[in-house]
């Protein structure tokens, strides 16, 4: 559904937590080791995101960036899953002194899965799909920022901005390149991919299979299919009976259990950027004083919420920003546990008896649970909080579009995504002048380093402003069968590239 | 008898009419715009705005619905808000899998109901007719899912005999597999259906089995089996057959359920998503060819009930 597929993966959340440098040397050394695999083996991936059509600026949802990004479809650059923006169908590329010109060298011998050669009109081409007026691509707003496309040859695309954007190369990795010959692509496609699409059979599965004449390496299996369930229990026990080899995502920890004690099956905790975060409407009283959201984040113990709903998995955050955003900083430490000083805190800001206001709760999981925990740790400190389910379509009217609310419960899932705070009509309503300020400016800096710089400043900013109480980052769990390697851990922006993934014979 | 068939059909016409005018104005209550479905959150005003230009969800509700009862009369169910694809396309694969299941359950629950239910009233008082009658008390008890979820636990989990679910990407062009996947769905619906017609069944023929009409075929000399079989199951069948038309769309709507337990690309699955993500043409089709199909069935049922009923016939209806 609309909130859940851009901005909520209920449940396709994870976390990063505890995917250390040690965890990810020894799986890689895992996947070394297997030699033996099979390249002809198809591998069947178990998902409950199923895309709603093939063309991700039709609102095909998160399922499409599963499926395609990187498998079928390329970018000019790719967020890769570590989190890095590295250039993929870009060979090279300048930006001009006052940051308004890239010009992109476009890598040479890549070739559509319909046998024409990738040229400029092809680029120029997809990055107007995305900006187009009937797009509903989500990062249509972030490349608004796009003057215009020229293609002054076959191998170069100048593109040129309004105002400087150090972001573009990042935001340019959501955009497929598509052939521009290609007529419909919301049930085909003809991207320059390591794999082409076989079959999508809607409400089941779809098939793709190794490109031949793929420019770059090639895949290390004889295909892939992702099989659809509407049903978690459902798709853990294709698992379980070897009918799928691996699930993308665990969405609830009761299921973690079968595979966690059994040899047959490896469990992977990867770096999610899904935050399960109580917004308040800093707007109203009495959530317009820092003081009170800051008294309130003091009076929950998240550590013991995390415990309570993910048992060993997931981390605590201090901030919005995940450990994969380039601007994270350990900010658990601000506003931490302390009920007491909560209360000393109420009462400074005029509130010695507590105060009550409605916490308006989606009504999937985890977040009816969520409240009950938050009505209880809060009405220690005095603070009497009644608790409104509502759907999520509700919530995308009332909340989102109306703003109509006191204070709500919602799973944030982008990475990237602390630019909200510095949006003063955002549903929740944070309005600070120095954070915007770093967060506009650090998008027409010259330099990485400046930009990322600045972030970490507004990062710091709305952490000590308790801006929102950010209560954890779901885990990321993948869990497949052991034989059965190279699959992406983080799955950022839902991407889950497949071509290294190896099966054992 | 044409008479009524045809009385019987102008009903059914003007029932589905009625069912088309409730569906629109219910699905418009619901909350929540589909434009926002499609464009999800971060999207601007415009945006939305240009989205929902795009589905027609910006123009009145009665520019909407006569458009829509336009498009019906020509069977045409739109294109899908989300998907982009023909309603009716989308029907028909859909159909594939629900109609199967259905049809595959009802015929197995009456292969077992039948003769079960014949051997509970005949035997009620011997102890596997009792036992009959409980189990199929209990059956009834049993929500279809959890069954479901027994079967899966038993047979795929346990066992590896059948698959937890899921349906092959080629359908039916793989014949083993998808027949495979359709096994524990059908038993599910099959075992819970075949519990509540075994009552009526039983039931029914402890009617026939007290008439005036039996006890005069007795003295006549027939045996009681050969009485029953003669004269009884004709009589029987009447009560039985209105039902089993109400029990076949049951199960056709039933499917739902079952089709999300067993993961199964059919009507039902197609349904639920529809009314997630608030697409009208895709909800207002299944329904319609859902209320279709139950309109159909009920008026097989009526026709069914005359041919071997010639009281009714005579009567010219109830």
């Amino acid at each position: 559904m609309t909130i859940r597929s851009t901005m909520s993966r209920q449940g396709r959340g994870y976390a990063l937590a505890a995917m250390t440098t040690a965890s990810a040397l020894a799986l890689s050394a895992a996947a070394g080791l297997a030699q033996d695999y099979d390249p002809e083996a198809v591998i069947n991936i178990g998902s409950l995101y199923e895309p709603q059509n093939l063309d991700n600026t039709a609102g095909a949802g998160q399922g499409i960036n599963e499926a395609f990004n990187g498998n079928v479809y390329e970018g000019l650059f790719v967020l890769t899953d570590e989190g890095e923006v590295e250039p993929k169908l870009v060979e090279d590329y300048e930006i001009s002194e006052d940051g308004l010109t890239y010009t992109f060298t476009l890598k040479d011998g890549v070739s559509f899965h319909s046998g024409e050669p990738m040229t400029a009109a092809d680029v120029k081409s997809s990055i107007e799909r995305v900006t187009a007026e009937g797009s509903a691509s989500s990062r249509k707003s972030s490349l608004a920022v796009i003057e215009s496309v020229e293609a002054p040859d076959d191998g170069t695309v100048v593109v040129t901005l309004k105002t400087p954007s150090i972001s573009l190369p990042y935001n340019l990795s959501y955009v497929w390149i598509v052939n521009d010959a290609a007529e419909d692509i919301s049930s085909a496609e003809d991207g320059t991919g390591p794999y082409t699409l076989q079959e999508w059979r809607r409400g089941s599965a779809l098939s793709m299979v190794p490109f031949e004449d793929y420019w770059g390496d090639a895949p290390t299996n004889g295909g892939v299919m992702f099989q659809y369930f509407t049903d978690a229990t459902a798709q853990n026990n294709a698992l379980l009976t070897g009918a799928v080899d691996i699930i993308t995502s665990i969405q609830s920890p009761d299921a973690l259990s079968q595979f966690t004690d059994n040899p047959d099956f490896t469990v992977s905790e990867g770096a999610s950027t899904t935050k399960e975060l109580m917004a308040y409407n800093d707007r109203v009283e009495p959530f317009d004083d820092p003081q009170v959201r800051s008294a309130l984040a003091r009076a929950v113990d998240n550590e013991r919420l995390l415990q309570a709903i993910w048992g060993d998995y997931g981390t605590l955050i201090g901030s919005f920003v995940p450990p994969t955003d380039p601007w994270y900083v350990d900010l658990t430490d601000v506003n931490a546990y302390d009920p007491e000083s909560a209360r000393e805190m109420l009462e400074e800001a005029g509130y010695p008896d507590g105060f009550s206001f409605t916490l308006d709760t989606p009504d999937y999981d985890p977040h009816p649970v969520v409240a009950q925990f938050l009505q209880n740790e809060l009405a220690e400190v005095g603070v009497d909080v009644s608790i409104n389910i509502i759907t999520a379509n509700e919530w995308y009217t009332k909340i989102y579009q109306q703003q109509d609310f006191e204070a709500t419960l919602q799973e944030h899932v982008n990475h990237r995504d602390i630019v909200f705070y510095g949006n003063p009509d955002f549903y929740w309503g944070y309005d600070n002048a120095e954070v915007q300020r770093l967060i506009s400016e650090s998008e027409g800096v010259s330099s990485i380093d400046e930009q990322t710089e600045m972030l970490t400043e507004a990062n710091q900013i709305i952490a000590e402003d308790a801006a929102s109480m950010w209560l954890y980052l779901y885990p990321q769990i993948v869990v497949s069968t052991s034989n059965v390697t190279g699959y992406p851990l983080n799955g950022l922006n839902s991407q889950f590239f497949v071509a290294d993934i190896q099966k054992a014979e | 008898m044409l008479g009524y068939m045809t009385r019987r059909l102008v009903i059914l016409l003007l029932s589905l009419v009625a069912a088309a005018i409730v569906l629109f104005v219910l699905l418009r209550l619901l909350p929540g715009d589909p434009a926002n479905a499609l464009v999800g959150v971060g999207a601007t005003p415009e945006q939305i705005e240009a989205a929902r230009a795009q589905l027609g969800s910006d123009q009145s509700l009665l520019v909407q619905f006569v458009a829509y009862l336009g498009d019906l009369a020509r069977f045409d169910l739109g294109q899908s808000f989300v998907s982009r694809a023909p309603v009716i396309e989308e029907i028909s694969r859909r159909l594939s899998v629900t109609l199967p299941l259905t049809f595959a359950a009802f015929f197995l629950a009456m292969l077992l109901a039948i003769p079960l239910g014949i051997v509970a009233a005949v035997k009620a008082r011997r102890w596997y007719g009792l036992v009959l009658s409980v189990v199929s008390q209990v059956g009834i008890a049993v929500p279809v899912f959890w069954l479901g979820i027994l079967l899966v636990y038993q047979f795929s989990l346990t066992l590896r005999w059948l698959p937890s679910g899921g349906f092959p990407l080629r359908g039916y062009e793989d014949p083993g597999r998808a027949v495979q996947s359709m096994i524990l769905p059908v038993l599910t619906i099959a075992l819970i259906m075949t519990a509540s017609l075994m009552r009526y069944v039983r039931s029914a023929t402890l009617d026939v089995l007290d008439s005036d009409f039996l006890r005069t075929a007795r003295a006549l000399g027939e045996s009681r089996t050969g009485a029953l079989m003669r004269h009884g199951l004709r009589n029987a069948a009447v009560p039985v057959v209105s039902v089993l038309g109400i029990e076949l769309s049951t199960t056709f709507l039933g499917a739902v359920v079952v089709e999300q337990v067993f993961s199964l690309p059919g009507l039902g699955s197609m349904l639920l998503l529809g009314i997630q993500q608030r697409d009208y043409p895709n909800v207002q089709g299944v329904l319609i060819v859902s209320t279709l199909l139950v309109l159909l069935v009920g008026f097989l049922a009526d026709i069914l009930q005359r041919v071997l009923d010639p009281r009714l016939r005579k009567e010219g209806g109830r």
